[in-house]
This record gives structure tokens, sequence and C-alpha cells, in this order.
């Protein structure tokens, strides 16, 4: 059901656009990474799902949105975020929970969010974002601001009754709305080939009336290829998409997990498939950018990374008075 | 100018004013419109029981059907809300929560606080609560308890017309998620209603009946239906030389609870009337906050009057019995100024 191409194809980016895709990635990998070796010094609390090896997801999608564009996310959130534009100082102090925080440390990990750049929350309940799409969705069309609303979820989410449910309601009411399956393989510790129930999550999207497209979740530029194409016709009115990228994701489903479920396939997608890597080659050996460039891109977001860190360990904790802020406008 | 409307026509005429007056408000619920997609009539319905009937002609593209799918479409008035639409979402029956709960309890309730105090989420969820239709156990409840328990969610549940399109009009213009239940047995009761555009605020209890002179023996709580029969009991007792005060809370989030204790304080006896079945109710819920906070001025055991700790029977002559009436109420005032301690 896919139609023609209405964007420029990935090898048409711009040098500044394949920067900028870089810079996300990068970000999103050593973010995570860090919070990993933070998490295991037992500094921050509660719990963390890591987002690494799926980072051409998030920078794939986000690339072709803007300020009119929304995006909801899952509990393992912190890619999206950083690649809808929330600033990881303010992520990192949240995940520690300090006052400084994107949510003033009253959210924490799972539900980071920055409604001014279209980010409606990270979200502890699988599921919980795709009707939320639909409403944003809704909002754009009534408004005619030509918004796009793009809801990130995993293979468990597909299972859920809220996605199904979304799934239907966007064509029924042809919203401008792009549905992105993240299939890493696991929900929790269970396989999605057998939690799934059709052979691929992307099959469902005939039953709902819109196309439905299966992306090598490895790969940057297949990604944005396919997103681009699925948030253009959202965007002119031709009504929602499902895409399913698939990859693995290199954590445990928590900070913690033991994955005894798992095989070896971490070690093999971060040898061969992994994103960045791919990623990289394509660009140096196409001429396109430099491997200096790359470079400093590294250098420039491990000196973020560690000035965020630093940022949050300084940071105050909220005090007594936050503890009853903020339930209500007014009350 | 008041004219005598009904309940229904009340929030019929909340709605209208305020779609008239806010481009942002829309309408959106199962069959609110009624027949989209069908070969018949647009606006067969207007809602299950006909409050929104008529809107969806005057407000092109505003009023939605949506597919049987409340978890969706719940859960799209509130991302819709924090899109910068104003959304009325009808949840048809109060029972239905349980499809949809997560998008209000989870998502809705939550985003403010969770975010840090930047989320505005005003979305208006009307829904149809309470028990005497027939409707049986999964169409009857009274579960406004349940809503009231989380922090983050307005409940309003007017008891009569006039208070039902002043809520109303509060509720759309409220920037925080408002649960706004419609008792059913009240859609065909009449008030004198403003026909102009008029809000009642939240967390403003209504004296419905003072005592002469205003002196009383009894305060009675009620909400909803239930300010009816504690009215009618009043009346009866009035004829024994018994005077209660009547108090309608009419939200029970926010809860006017100085309101009830000042009346406590004068009286020095409290009933609760409660239709939502007894653990963990307004009722206990407002006798606590009178037990600790008016200790010293009750004569008398706080009385409940609840359903009992069962499903809302369908039977007419097990209905009548699982629903407080003004017999039960009266007696319940009976016990409180008899009282010897």
């Amino acid at each position: 059901m896919t139609g023609t191409l209405s964007t420029p194809t990935s090898q048409e980016l711009t040098p500044d656009q394949l920067l900028d895709a870089y810079r996300v990635m990068r970000t999103i990998r050593d973010f995570e990474e860090r919070v990993h070796e933070e998490f295991a010094g037992g500094d921050i609390p509660g719990f963390v799902h890591l987002y690494a090896g799926e980072e051409a997801s998030a920078a794939g999608v986000c690339a072709h949105l803007d300020q009119r564009d929304a995006i909801a996310s899952t509990h393992r959130g912190h890619g999206h975020c950083i690649a809808k534009g929330v600033d990881v100082t303010g992520m990192m102090a949240e995940i520690y929970g300090r006052s400084t925080g994107s949510c003033r440390g009253k959210g924490g990990s799972m539900h980071i969010a920055d409604l001014s750049k279209g980010m409606l929350g990270a979200n502890g309940i699988v599921g919980g974002g795709p009707p939320l799409i639909c409403g944003r969705a809704l909002a754009s069309k009534h408004k005619g601001d030509g918004g796009v609303a793009v809801a990130f979820f995993g293979d468990g989410a597909s299972n859920q009754g809220t996605t199904l449910e979304s799934l239907n309601l966007a064509t029924v009411w042809n919203l401008p709305a792009v549905f992105v399956a993240e299939n890493n393989g696991y929900a929790e510790s269970t396989s999605s080939s057998w939690s799934v129930a059709s052979d691929d999550i992307a099959d469902r999207a005939a039953a709902f009336g819109m196309p439905g497209v299966i992306v090598d979740g490895f790969d940057f530029f297949a990604v944005h290829e396919a997103a681009g194409e699925a948030i253009a016709r959202a965007r002119e009115g031709g009504g929602p998409t499902l895409i399913e990228v698939k990859f693995t994701r290199y954590y445990g489903h928590f900070e913690g997990d033991q994955q005894l479920y798992r095989g070896k396939e971490v070690a093999d997608a971060r040898e061969r498939l992994d994103c960045l890597k791919r990623f990289r080659a394509r660009v140096t050996e196409g001429g396109q950018l430099s491997a200096e460039q790359l470079d400093r891109i590294d250098s420039e977001v491990a000196t973020a990374i560690d000035a965020a860190v630093a940022a949050a360990k300084a940071a105050p904790k909220p005090g007594p008075d936050d503890l009853l802020t903020d339930v209500y406008v007014s009350y | 100018m008041a004219r005598t409307i009904t309940y229904r026509e009340a929030i019929n005429e909340a709605l209208a004013q305020e779609m008239e007056r806010d481009e942002r408000v829309i309408v959106m619920g199962e069959d609110n419109a009624g027949g989209e997609g069908s070969p018949g009539e647009q606006d067969a319905w207007g809602g299950v029981l006909g409050v929104t009937k008529g809107l969806y002609g005057r407000f092109p593209g505003r009023v939605l059907d949506t597919p049987i799918s409340e978890s969706a479409f719940i859960g799209a008035a509130i991302g819709a809300a924090t899109g910068g639409l104003r959304p009325v979402a009808e949840l048809m029956f109060i029972d239905f929560m349980g499809v949809c709960f997560d998008q209000i309890f989870n998502q809705a309730a939550k985003f403010r606080y969770m975010f840090g105090g930047k989320a505005v989420t005003p979305v208006v969820i009307r829904t149809m609560w309470g028990a005497g239709l027939r409707a049986a156990a999964q169409h009857s409840q009274s579960l406004l308890p349940v809503f009231t328990h989380v922090p983050g969610l307005k409940v309003a549940a007017p008891s009569n017309a006039y208070d039902a399109k002043g809520l109303m009009i509060a509720s759309i213009r409220d920037d925080d998620p408002v649960i706004f239940a419609e008792h059913k047995m009240l859609y065909d009761t009449s008030a004198d209603v403003p026909e102009e555009s008029y809000a009642i605020p939240f967390g403003e209890a209504n004296v419905v009946r003072e005592g002469p002179n205003g002196r009383a023996d009894v305060t009675i709580v009620a909400i909803g239906r239930m300010v009816h029969m504690a009215l009618e009991a009043a009346e009866e007792l009035a004829g024994s030389g018994v005077q209660a005060e009547v108090i309608d809370p009419r939200t029970t989030s926010p809860l006017d609870v100085d309101t009830i204790l000042e009346s406590v304080e004068n009286t020095g006896r409290l009933v609760v009337v409660d239709e939502s079945n007894p653990r963990c109710s307004l009722a206990t819920d407002v006798a606590a906050t009178v037990a600790q906070d008016a200790f010293g001025s009750l004569r008398a055991p706080i009385q409940l009057v609840t359903g009992p700790h069962t499903p809302v029977p369908f039977s007419d002559s097990l209905e009548d019995l699982f629903i407080p009436d003004a017999a039960k109420i009266a007696g319940a005032v009976k016990t409180a100024v008899d009282w010897k301690a």
C-alpha cells in the first residue's frame, strides 16, 4: 500500500542534516551509556529503561518534525526526548530527581516531557501514548496548523487495546498521525516472536485501512525514508501510517535486568549492525562527511554529557513545598 | 431572563453557549451526533439520552461521533486538550470508566504534577451516573468516589438544572481535567435557569435548605439525586418539629469542607446521604472530616445513609431497596436527634 516517495531520499540529505542526525544519535548513545554507568554506581534512584541500540528510530523519525508536531513516547523514552529537542541537562537532572530537571524532579525517567517542544512525555503505561497522539493529531487537524503527531510504542504496546483502538480511530477520523512500532524483540522478558500473533506488527495496518511498512531499525537512512513518506502523507491529509522498526535493544528491559532470557544478539548487533557505525561508514565512504567532522561531534557530545551529569549531581533536590504544588492549575 | 428548562436542556445550552463563545470547544462521544456514516439523519440521536442534540448542525465539524473505543477517544480528548483544544468528551455511562480509566487517572490527572507544572489539560468528561432507571449492575453505579480519590481530577455532580448549566460552563472554562457527572434520573427535572451564560465556581456548596431563623437540629449532606431525597425527608421531619439544614456540595473535588463544618458546628448532628456503595465513599469522607475537625461540636454519632455493599440490582423491588430514600434519611435523622449518650 505504500505510495511514491514525496520527500528527498536519504541520499539527498544535506551535510548539515547528516551532521544533525549524527549528533542526535551520538547524544542518545552517550546519554544512555552514561546513565547505565551512573545507575550501576547507585546514584540514580528508581528504575530506568535504556534506548541504546535504537537511536536510528528516534533520529530518523524526528528529523522530519518541527515545532508544530508532537510525539508521545514510552517508558524507554530518553531517545525520543533527545531527538525531539529536549535539553539533556534538564533530562539528566530529572533522572537524578533534582529540582532543575525537565519536570522539576517530579516525573523521573519514565515521565520526562517538554510540551514546549511537542514532547508529550515518556509514559509509564505500556500503550498509554497512542490515544493521546490521536488527540494531538485531531487538534492539529481542527486548527489547520499542518501539524503531525507521532506515537512511538513498543512491541509490547502493539498488543494493547489502546494501540489497536487508536489505529482504528486514526483512520476513521483521517488523522495526521504516524504510529511507530519499535519492535526490539522483547516486551520486558517476553519475546515478540511469541507475543505478537501476526508475523509482523506492520501486518496489522491492513486491518485498520492504513499503509504498513517494515524498516531495518539499525539503518538511519531506511527509517528516515519511511518516516519521511509517512509524515508527508499525514501532513497533506492522506491519513495515518504504521511503521514497524525492527532492532535489538543493547541493555535489559530495565537497568539491573540480568537478561537470562536473551541469546547473543546484542554482541552481534553492536559489532555488525550498530546504527552509528553504519551511519559513519556510509557517509564517510560516500564522501558526504569527513571522519574529523564526526569525531568533533563525538567530542562535543561527550563534553555535554559530562557537564549534564556534573550539573545534575550538583543541583538541589525539590524541597518540602514542592510536594503539594502543581497538582491543579487552580483548586 | 430565567425560564423553566430541564436538566438535559440546561447542559445542552451550556455546551452551545461555550461552543459559540470559544472556537476551541469541541464535543465528542459515542452517538453524540448519531447517524454518522448512515443513510438517514446525521443528527439522529444527540447522545444516547439526547443531551447533545442539535449541536451537530449548529457547529459543523465540532461534534464528533466516535467508534465504541473509549480508551482511544477519551485519550484523544485528553491529547487534544494538551494541544490547545477544550474538548468535552462523553463517557456514556460512568460504569464504562473501566475500559478507559488509564487515560483518565494515569494520563490526564497526572500530567501537570508529573511534568513539573508545565502541562495544562482542559478536558471535560461528561458521564451519566446513578441508580433508578432499572439499568442494572453495569449501567447504574455511583462511582464518584473513585474519581474523587484521584489528585489532579475535579468532580462535579449537579443536582438541578440551574447548577448543571453553571457547573458545565465552569467545567469547560476550567484548565484542569473535570469529570462532569450527570445523574440519569434528573435529566427530565426542571428548574428556573437564566438564558444568559453564568459559571458556578467549583468548591462552593449550596445550602439548599436552612432551618427557620438559621437554626436547625441536624445537617444533612447529600449530592446529586440524593439532594431531592434529603429535601423530601426534611419536609417530613419539619412536620414533627425537627429542622434540617440540607447541604449540596455540588462538587466532590474540590469539596467545600468549610460550609459543612460550619453547619455541623451549629446543629451538632450530621447525616450524610450518598447512593454510592458505602466503603471509601463521599459519606465516609465527609464523616471522617467532620469527626476529625468538628468532634467537639457533635452531640450524636454521625449517621451514614448509603447503598449497601452490593452491585446495583435489576428488579425494581430490589433496586428500590438499594437506593436511599426519604424514609431512610428521616430514620437516620431521628436516630441522631434521639441519641442519648
